[in-house]
This record gives C-alpha cells, structure tokens and sequence, in this order.
C-alpha cells in the first residue's frame, strides 16, 4: 500500500528536519554570530554605563527642540515602538495621511517645500535615519534651543552622516540618535 | 532622467541584474550536479549524512517514484508539517525559549499561519515580535522555510526528469525519481550552506542573533523603548533564499534589524531572486539544451525588467497630495519607505518580491502610489512565473510553455510537442486546471470579502485602496505570495480561514498537475526534432511565452484591476 509506506519517511524526515533547521542551524549561526560579530549580533545596543540607551540601528521619538527629529512613526501605542514595528499603511489618498504630513510640518515651523522624508512615517516605524536635507533644516532650531553655533551643530550632523555603500548602494542619511547623542556630548 | 529616474536608480537597478545573472549561471550548474546526483564539493562531507538519513526513513535511495507515488509522498510530507506546526503554534505559550511569555496561537491564526508557511506562501497574519516565541521562529517557521521551499525544488526536479527521460535511455520509464531523496539533496546541500553564508554576512551588517530577551532602553527624551531582540539572521537568511518571506518582525525587512544596511539589503534582494533564477539554467543543464534554461531566463527577465523601470518611475513621481501639502517634489512617495533604501531600492525590492513568490517587503506596498503598488499586485497575477518561487516559478513557467507550444501549434497547424515530447490533450487538461485553478478564488474571495460585513471590516484604507487591500491579500495567498497590503486587517476568522483556503488552492492545484504532466511525460517517446518543428528557444518563442503569460493575467484580472488601482490612481491625479 503506497500511502502506507509514506508514513516512516515523513514522520522521520520531519523529525530529522526540525533537529537540524530548529535547532542545529539556527544555533550554529548564534555560536557563529556571536562570536564574530557580537555587538551586532545583540542588536547593536548602545550603553551609558548599564544603561541601555538605544540601538544604534532603531530611531527614537524625538519631539523636544533641542534634538534632530526624525522620520514620523506609526508604531502604537507610542512613536517609535521597537517592541511592534509598524507602518502607517496610509493609502495616497487617505486623509489621515495628508494630515499627518501638514502636523509634522506645522510643528516645524517652516514654510517652503520640505524633504518629503521628514513629513511621511517609514516602512518600520522605526528608521533610525533622515536625509542630510531633512537635517540641515532643523539646524537653527537645535542652535537657538541649544545656545549652540550652527556650524557646532552641523558637525554633529556631519559626523553622523553615512554616503551610500561603495557610493552606490542605498541614500546618504543622518543617524538621527547618533547626532543628538553627540549633542548631548554622549558619543564623540 | 529618463522617465523622471536618478542616475543612482539605473545604476542600482542596472548593478542588480548584473550580480543577479552573474551568480544565477554558476549557482545553477552547481544545482543541476546535486540535483542529478553527482558527485560535487560537498559530496565528502554530507553523503554519510544523506545515508544516516536514508537509514532512519527506512529510504531506498534508487528506488523510483511513479508520479502518483510522488504525489501522495508530497502530500503526506506537506500535511505532516501542517499538523506538527499547527500544534507548535498552538500550544507555544508552554514551550521554550519564550523569554516573552507569548501565549498559543488563537486556532484560526495557527491555522493561517501553519497553511502559510507549509505551502511556501508566508503570509503574516501574526505580528512577529507581538505573536511568536523564539521557539515558534526557530523550530516552526524556520524548519518549514526551508523544507517547504524544497518541496518546490523537489517538483520540479521530477518535472525535468519527466521531459528529459528519452525513450532509449534505459531510465525510459513512468518513473520520477524519489521524494525523499530529492528533499534531502536539496536541504543539504544547496538551502543549508547557502543559508549559512547569508546569515553570517547578515550579522556582520547588524542583523541580530540572540536569545536575550526584549530589552528596555531609556531614551535620551526619558521615555522607555522596548526593543524586541531574536534568533533573526539565521530565519533571515532562508526566509530571502527559500522565497518564503514571512518576517521575524511584523514589518519584515524594513525592520532594520532584518535589513539594516544598504549592503544587507543587496544581498537580500539578490538572495530573493537567486534561486527561481538560477533553476533556469539548472533545467538547461539537466535536459542537456542549455537554449532552452537561457530562452525562460530571458522571458521571465523581458517582463521584469520593464516592470521594475515602471515602479521606480511611479514611486519616484509622488504622490500629488503630498506635494500641495509642502513635500519636496524631488523625494518621490516615500510613506512606508525606509530612508537608507530610498526610492530605487524600495521598488526593485516591490518588484522582486513579487515577480519571485517571496513576499517579503521593505517598504510598505499599501502606502505606493496606485499605478506603483499595481505592478507588485500584476507580477503576482501572472501566476509567480516571473522568476517564481523556488522550484514553483520555474514549473509554472514550464506550464506556460506547454500551453504555449499548443497555442503555437495551433496557429501553424502542427501537433506540439516540447523538447520532443508530444503535447496530448491530457497535458494540456492539466496545464488549464493549474493556470486556471488558482484565479478563481482570488476573485470569488475579494468579492466576498467586499460584500460581507466581516470582510469589509478588514479593510483599512477608504474608497478603491479598500478593495485594493481585498484583492492583493487574495492574491497573494493564492499565488502563495505571502506580501500585503497590510493595512488589511487580516487577523480574524473570517481572513485566515479564507486566505488559509486559497493558499492551499494555489499550491496544490499547481503542484498536482505539474506531476501529473511530468508522469505522463515520462512515459512518452522522445521524438526527433524535424523540420516541422518549433524551435522553442528562439527569440520567437520568447515573445510568443510572453504575450501568453500577459494575456492571460491581464484578461483574468483587468476588470478587477480597473476598480481597484486604476480608480485610485484617478483621484490622487484629480488633486
């Protein structure tokens, strides 16, 4: 009977598959990872001390003056939600979108075209990144909160600026955490 | 800027397909060695492993399969897996490492779920980070990324045999080969060390793999940020490879701890494409004509490339609205895209994703311009022969090809026959059912779920991007797809029952006749080539391969099409 002699190599296979790609493979990689890669393979996690402060890949609500603000995010309950990643959704011509995008420039207080980056939720909610034309507009606002010149902060953001990989690959961007922590004289 | 696309954009898209097809040749002669069962690098380390195996499952190795014995081991292997993740799922509130403490699965997301990853599919009704434990991840969605995906390779390989045995060969035969041994050659020695590699390049970018639980980070405003952790590179890199695409994350690879560089995101769009690719020349080798894998490699990208210039241009445009409301006209729509992708990589990633039965995203496809999030929903329509899904996309093509020679055959009043088998009206009943067979629930599903009140919950976005949410979802179950638009809210009843049936629709009813075919097939005589001919490698075939995958996509769909992207696309321009 052909189902019949199905059944062993299924049950075994299955078994056999579970131990390798569930447990051989993906603790291989970990003994892998974390022994070549370990920061990264943590997530990346930015310390003061024994406080964990960050990740150097996860953006952070921004809203105070005196910080580099970054993408919108639509995580609940709260902006920047690392714990449930999300996007916004908003189709191109839901209202809630176009609403979102007028607040955000409203709480920026400039008139003008801006980067369209700077008024839209990213994919994650969490994009640690704006456009170095998105970081440059913020820059006499951060001065003024700060007391600070604008060339101090722009060199903030400067420093904290990456080109695309190979001057190819991917945007040049601003890591939005890694400017205010240079800011607040955290990071170098 | 031709078509209002950046220089960068070209040059991105261009360097893509370049590495692409550079790694698809020799992968794919690698491929066509393991899978014919000769002797290769990787022979001296894994062949007592295979024979270990072949011991515990009581397998004779040369011991062949008709295709109804191939079936039914399919079959029982598919419904094994469902049953075993299903209970994972389940009860994976009393199963560690749960560092969370995750509950079980409700029944009908269990059941999603298990049908989705079980059918190569990857749909996300779960939430990820929110729904499954570690153990969930590791040993249920990871094992069945990769074995589910092997299915795929595991059919067509028994499709090629089924062409490629001559009638003078002593193989002449209504034999397929065996499914067992098929399944082990592929996990072993392509999908695992492949998988390795990647994840190892993946954490050198940042992808994370640990089994740490979620840390809270005080950030620099006072606030406290929960950030989930995982065993993410090692799910990552079959999840890209096996075109499975399900996410450890809810937002999948726009999180940037699945995709945290532009490097990262590279190696992972390669890695979409890469396997569905490179079969084409594995088929090539295997039936000893490499024209013939080059001709269907070069059909599949005539239609992608286009595609993937159309999507960049549209996202690359904007979104009118966003424009009067004080966005510089130059960004393009970047809602749901990540800053360090930007607008290129977001869409050849939409377009890649789709063409290939991945369904992973980086970018959020429901917030794309109509006319850009249309042509992700178009690749798929065209039954995910674009490349495919791993061993899928290659059959369906195959599929396509008869259906092809018959029509051709027609035309020119000759009996068809393909690498001289002859096309008889039983192929050709099969290759209907399995082009035809999955567009039907997509259909029926989206209008059900337009017109009941529970389907009509689901959807999120007002106006024709409601219906569009409906129609991609189904879509992409059916065409085991697994990408949204993920507004949709999908995780109820009503949702996970449905898609749940349509993903099981469109697996089965593909993969059964393409056995069916191989079966039949196999027992036939090689014929000759004559004069009377058609030469199916010619640049000929490849048009008329074409015009027939676009015609029947775009008659089965257009009316669908038109109501929902079209009308969308008419109110954003109307301002």
């Amino acid at each position: 009977m052909s189902l019949l002699k199905h059944i062993q190599p299924t049950l075994a296979s299955l078994a056999f598959f579970t131990l390798l790609f569930g447990g051989a493979y993906p603790l291989a990689t970990l003994a892998i990872t974390q022994t070549a890669f370990h920061s990264q393979a943590e997530g990346s996690l930015i310390r003061n001390g024994n406080t964990v402060i960050g990740s150097s890949l996860i953006g952070q609500n921004f809203t105070q003056p005196q910080y580099l603000w970054g993408r919108l995010s639509a995580t609940g309950p709260a902006p920047f939600n690392a714990g449930a990643s999300s996007g916004s959704n908003y189709g191109v011509n839901n209202p809630a979108l176009i609403e979102a995008a007028t607040a955000r420039r409203e709480a920026m207080g400039v008139s003008g075209p801006v980067p369209v980056d700077l008024i839209t939720a990213s994919g994650s909610g969490l994009d640690p990144h704006i456009s170095p034309a998105a970081a440059d507009l913020q820059v006499p606002r951060i001065a003024q909160a700060r007391g600070l010149s604008e060339a101090k902060v722009r060199s903030a953001i400067e420093a904290s600026t990456e080109q695309p990989t190979l001057g190819l690959l991917g945007e040049p961007r601003v890591n939005v955490l890694q400017v205010n922590l240079r800011l607040d004289g955290k990071q170098k | 800027m031709l078509f209002g696309i950046t220089p960068a954009s070209w040059l991105q898209l261009a360097l893509y397909m370049l590495v692409l097809t550079a790694v698809a040749v020799p992968l794919g002669l690698y491929m066509a060695r393991v899978l014919s069962g000769e002797r290769n690098l990787l022979t001296p380390i894994l062949a007592p492993v295979e024979k270990l195996i072949y011991g515990a499952c009581n397998v004779r190795p040369e011991q062949e399969m008709t295709w109804k014995d191939y079936a039914t081991a399919v079959i029982l292997f598919s419904l094994g897996g469902f049953i075993l993740l299903f209970s994972l799922l389940l009860a994976q509130g009393s199963i560690p490492p749960n560092p969370q403490n995750l509950p079980g699965l409700t029944p009908d997301l269990a059941f999603n779920t298990a049908v989705s990853f079980v059918t190569n599919t990857n749909w996300q009704s779960y939430g990820g980070e929110t729904t499954l434990s570690y153990f969930s991840q590791m040993a249920g969605l990871t094992v069945q990324n990769f074995v589910s995906a092997a299915v795929g390779i595991a059919v067509l390989t028994a499709l090629i045999r089924g062409l490629s045995r001559h009638s003078s060969d002593r193989l002449a035969t209504d034999k397929l080969g065996n499914f067992w041994v098929d399944m082990v050659r592929v996990n072993l020695y392509i999908l695992l060390p492949l998988s390795l590699i990647l994840a190892v390049l993946l954490a050198s970018q940042g992808v994370i793999q640990t089994l740490e639980p979620y840390v809270v980070a005080k950030t620099l405003e006072g606030a406290d940020q929960t950030i989930a952790l995982g065993p993410v590179a090692s799910q990552e890199a079959i999840k890209m490879l096996g075109t499975n695409g399900g996410g450890f994350f809810n937002t999948n690879s726009s999180h940037p701890f699945e995709n945290p560089t532009p490097f990262s995101n590279f190696i992972e769009m390669i890695s979409i494409l890469i396997i569905p690719a490179a079969l084409c020349f594995t088929f090539g080798r295997m039936i000893g004509d490499k024209r013939q894998g080059i001709a269907i490699f070069a059909a599949m990208t005539l239609v992608f490339v286009p595609m993937t210039i159309a999507c960049i241009g549209l996202e690359q445009a904007g979104n009118p609205h966003l424009i009067a409301a004080g966005a510089d006209a130059a960004g393009g729509n970047m809602e749901g895209k990540e800053t360090r992708f930007g607008i290129a990589n977001s869409a050849i990633w939409a377009a890649a994703t789709t063409a290939a039965s991945n369904g992973s995203v980086n970018s959020m496809h429901d917030s794309f311009t109509p006319l850009g999030g249309a042509i992700p929903m178009l690749l798929m329509k065209f039954g995910e022969v674009i490349y495919g899904g791993a061993g899928s996309g290659l059959y369906g093509m195959l599929i396509f090809v008869i259906l092809t020679v018959f029509i051709a055959g027609l035309m020119v009043g000759r009996s068809p026959e393909y690498l001289g088998k002859k096309i008889g009206a039983f192929e050709i009943k099969m290759a209907s059912i399995a082009v035809l067979f999955p567009s039907a629930p997509v259909l029926i599903c989206t209008a059900a779920a337009v017109l009941t009140a529970p389907g009509q919950a689901g959807l999120y976005n007002p106006g024709p991007q409601g219906f569009s949410e409906a129609l991609y979802a189904f879509t992409s179950a059916a065409n085991n797809n697994g990408s949204a638009f993920a507004g949709l809210g999908a995780n109820n009843p009503f949702y996970n029952s449905l898609l749940g049936l349509c993903m099981l629709f469109g697996r089965f009813f593909v993969l059964l006749p393409v056995l069916a075919i191989a079966g039949s097939l196999a027992a036939k005589k090689t014929v000759p080539a004559s004069a009377g001919t058609l030469p199916t490698h010619t640049p000929l075939f490849v048009v008329v391969l074409i015009g027939t995958i676009v015609l029947v996509g775009v008659l089965t769909y257009a009316p669908a099409l038109a109501l929902g992207p079209v009308i969308e696309h008419l109110n954003m321009i109307k301002g």
